[in-house]
C-alpha cells in the first residue's frame, strides 16, 4: 500500500521540554494503527502533528509525499485541500464543542470547507442519526455530559467524511457502554478502508481498534508490531508504563506480575 | 461572609451565568420583529439608535426612544423583566455613582439643600437624569442587539462590515472560551467546598480567590490554544461560513429605512 505519512528523525518542544525527540515513523493508506504510550510520551503531540496543527523543530513529515510545513498551510487552497482528508478528533472534548447547539457544531466543519448547503444539512442530519444523538440537535454541546460531549466531538468531525481520521484517547472517561458504543463505530470506519490512527493508553481496545500497534516511549518509536506481537510483549509494556507490576497473595504464597485493568474485564 | 456563603454563592453565580447565556440562545431563536430582520440590518440599525441616543441633547427625544426599544423588546418577544434585569444594574449602578457628583458640583439654581449646606441645583440634576436616561436608553438597545442574534450570525456580520479576520476569530474563541472558564471556576469552587471543614478567614477567602484567578489564567492560555487547534482542524481560517445565507429582502430594507429614519428624526430632534 502507498505510503501515507512519511516521519524522519521528528523532534518537537513544549518550551524546551521535548515531547517527540528523533521520531521516525511510516504509515500506509488504509491501515488502522493504535498509538500506544503512557501520559506525556508524545501521542497527542504525533497526533497534533499529522494533523498540522503544529509543526515538527526538526526533521520532516510528508503526507503523501508532500512536506508538511507551515508556509505551505498559509495558502488557503491547500489547507482546505488538506483539512478535507484529515480530521483529529480531540482528547479534551470541550475544547472541540464551540457552538450554540448540537447541530451548528456538526454543520461547522463541512462549512467551513465551502461543502454546498444542502449537502451539509442532509449529512449532518445522516451523521446525527448515526451516531444516535439527532435527539440531542438543539441542545448546547457544553450542557452535555461527557459520553455525549464525545460523541457530538466524533459525529462533528465524521461529517466532514475524511480519509484519514485521527483519534486522541477516543474512549478516555468514558463508560463501558459509551466506550463500547465508541469501539464499533471505529470498526465501521475501518471497513470503509479509511485510515484509522488512535492515540491511547487504553491496551483492552487496541485489539479491537487496530491492525498495527506503536509503541512511543519518550518521544520515539519503541515498537511497532501486529496487536498480539506487541500485547504479548510485557517487558516493553512494563519499560512503557503501559502495564504495572502487581503483587498479591494465594493463601500463603506472595508473587507478583505484569497487571493491567480494563473498565469492562478484569485481566490477570 | 461565612465560608458557606462565599464559596456557594460564587458557584450559583457562576451557574447563573451560563443560564444566562443559554436564555440569549433561545431568545435569538424567536420569531419576533428583529430576529426576523438581516442579522446585519439589526446591528446596523441598533448602533444607529444608539448613535442617535449619544448625540440626544433632550430628555425627551432620550425617552422617546427608550419606548422604542421597549416597543421593540415586546415585538421581538424579550420579556421586559429580562431586559430590566441585564440593562438596570449596570447602567442605574455604574452610571448612578458617575452621575450622582454633578447633581452637587453643577452650579445652577438651588431645588433642595441637604444637611451640611450642600445645595442641589436644577441643572445638575438634569445632567445627572440626562446622563443616566441615556446610558439605559444605549445599554437596552446594545442588549437587544445581543439578545436577539445568535452568535454565529453576529460574527458573520461583523465579517461582512469588513472587519479583520483576526478580531472575529478572537472574539468568537472568547466566546466559547468564557464558558469554558466559568465552568472549570465552578468546579475548582465546588471541589475546594467539598474539602473544606470549619469557617474561613476573610483573608484566607481572599487568598483563595486570589488562587483560583491565578490557576484559571494559566489553564486559560493552554485552552485558547486548544479551542483555537481544533477550529483549525475543522477547517476555520478567520472567516465565518454558517448555514444561514445574509440575503436582504424587502422586510430587511423597510427596517434599515425604519431604523435610519427614526436615528435621523431623533438626532435632529434632540440636537
Amino acid at each position: 500500500m502507498p505510503t501515507l505519512f512519511q516521519l524522519k528523525d521528528v523532534g518537537f518542544e513544549y518550551e524546551g521540554i521535548p515531547a517527540l525527540d528523533g521520531l521516525s515513523l511510516d504509515m500506509a493508506e488504509g491501515e488502522s494503527i493504535a498509538v500506544l504510550g503512557a501520559n506525556g510520551s508524545g501521542k497527542s503531540t504525533l497526533l497534533r502533528i499529522l494533523d498540522a496543527l503544529c509543526f515538527s523543530s526538526r526533521g520532516s513529515v510528508f503526507f503523501r509525499g508532500q512536506s508538511l510545513t507551515q508556509e505551505l498551510f498559509r495558502q488557503d487552497g491547500y489547507a482546505i485541500s488538506f483539512r478535507r482528508q484529515v480530521a483529529l478528533v480531540f482528547q479534551n472534548p470541550d475544547a472541540q464543542l464551540f457552538n450554540p447547539t448540537v447541530f451548528d457544531e456538526v454543520a461547522f466543519g463541512p462549512l467551513q470547507l465551502r461543502r454546498p448547503r444542502e449537502q451539509v444539512l442532509a449529512k449532518v442530519a445522516a451523521t446525527l442519526e448515526l451516531l444516535k444523538i439527532a435527539h440531542l440537535r438543539d441542545r448546547p454541546p457544553y450542557r452535555l455530559s461527557g459520553g455525549e460531549k464525545k460523541r457530538v466531538a466524533l459525529a462533528s468531525v465524521i461529517v466532514l467524511e475524511p480519509e484519514v481520521l485521527l483519534l486522541d484517547e477516543p474512549t478516555a472517561a468514558l463508560d463501558p457502554r459509551s466506550q463500547s458504543q465508541i469501539i464499533d463505530l471505529i470498526q465501521e470506519w475501518k471497513g470503509a478502508a479509511k485510515t484509522v490512527i488512535t492515540a491511547t493508553n487504553q491496551l483492552e481496545i487496541v485489539e479491537d481498534i487496530a491492525s498495527r500497534v506503536v509503541v512511543l516511549e519518550e518521544g520515539r518509536v519503541a515498537a511497532s508490531g501486529g496487536p498480539a506481537e506487541i500485547l504479548s510483549n510485557q517487558e516493553l509494556l512494563l519499560r512503557a508504563n503501559l502495564v504495572h507490576a502487581h503483587r498479591h497473595s494465594h493463601g500463603t504464597y506472595v508473587h507478583s506480575h505484569p497487571h493491567m485493568h480494563s473498565h469492562s474485564k478484569h485481566k490477570h | 461572609m461565612s465560608r458557606q456563603g462565599f464559596i456557594a454563592s460564587t458557584t450559583v453565580g457562576f451557574a447563573r451565568a451560563l443560564s444566562r447565556a443559554l436564555m440569549s440562545e433561545e431568545i435569538a431563536r424567536e420569531h419576533g420583529l428583529l430576529q426576523a430582520l438581516d442579522p446585519r440590518v439589526r446591528l446596523l440599525g441598533l448602533f444607529a439608535l444608539i448613535l442617535a441616543v449619544t448625540l440626544a441633547h433632550r430628555l425627551t427625544v432620550v425617552l422617546a426612544l427608550f419606548l422604542v426599544a421597549l416597543l421593540i423588546a415586546v415585538l421581538s418577544k424579550v420579556s421586559i423583566e429580562t431586559l430590566a434585569k441585564r440593562v438596570l444594574l449596570v447602567a442605574l449602578v455604574f452610571t448612578g455613582i458617575i452621575a450622582l457628583p454633578a447633581v452637587f458640583v453643577t452650579p445652577g439654581d438651588p431645588i433642595a439643600t441637604l444637611p451640611g449646606g450642600v445645595q442641589v441645583s436644577r441643572q445638575g440634576l438634569a445632567a445627572a437624569v440626562l446622563l443616566i436616561a441615556r446610558v439605559v436608553t444605549a445599554v437596552t438597545f446594545a442588549t437587544l442587539s445581543m439578545l436577539c442574534t445568535e452568535w454565529t450570525h453576529v460574527l458573520k456580520a461583523l465579517n461582512s462590515f469588513r472587519l479583520p479576520r483576526e478580531l472575529t476569530a478572537m472574539l468568537a474563541m472568547t466566546h466559547r472560551y468564557v464558558f469554558l472558564l466559568v465552568e472549570i471556576a465552578g468546579q475548582m469552587l465546588e471541589s475546594r467546598q467539598s474539602r473544606t471543614v470549619g469557617r474561613l478567614s476573610g483573608a484566607e477567602q481572599r487568598r483563595m480567590a486570589a488562587r483560583t484567578a491565578g490557576v484559571l489564567l494559566s489553564k486559560s492560555v493552554a485552552l485558547s490554544n486548544d479551542v483555537y487547534l481544533a477550529m483549525q482542524s475543522r477547517g476555520f481560517q478567520g472567516e465565518f461560513y454558517i448555514l444561514r445565507d445574509f440575503r436582504m429582502k424587502p422586510l430587511d430594507y423597510a427596517g434599515l429605512f425604519a431604523f435610519l429614519c427614526a436615528s435621523i428624526v431623533a438626532i435632529w430632534m434632540g440636537r
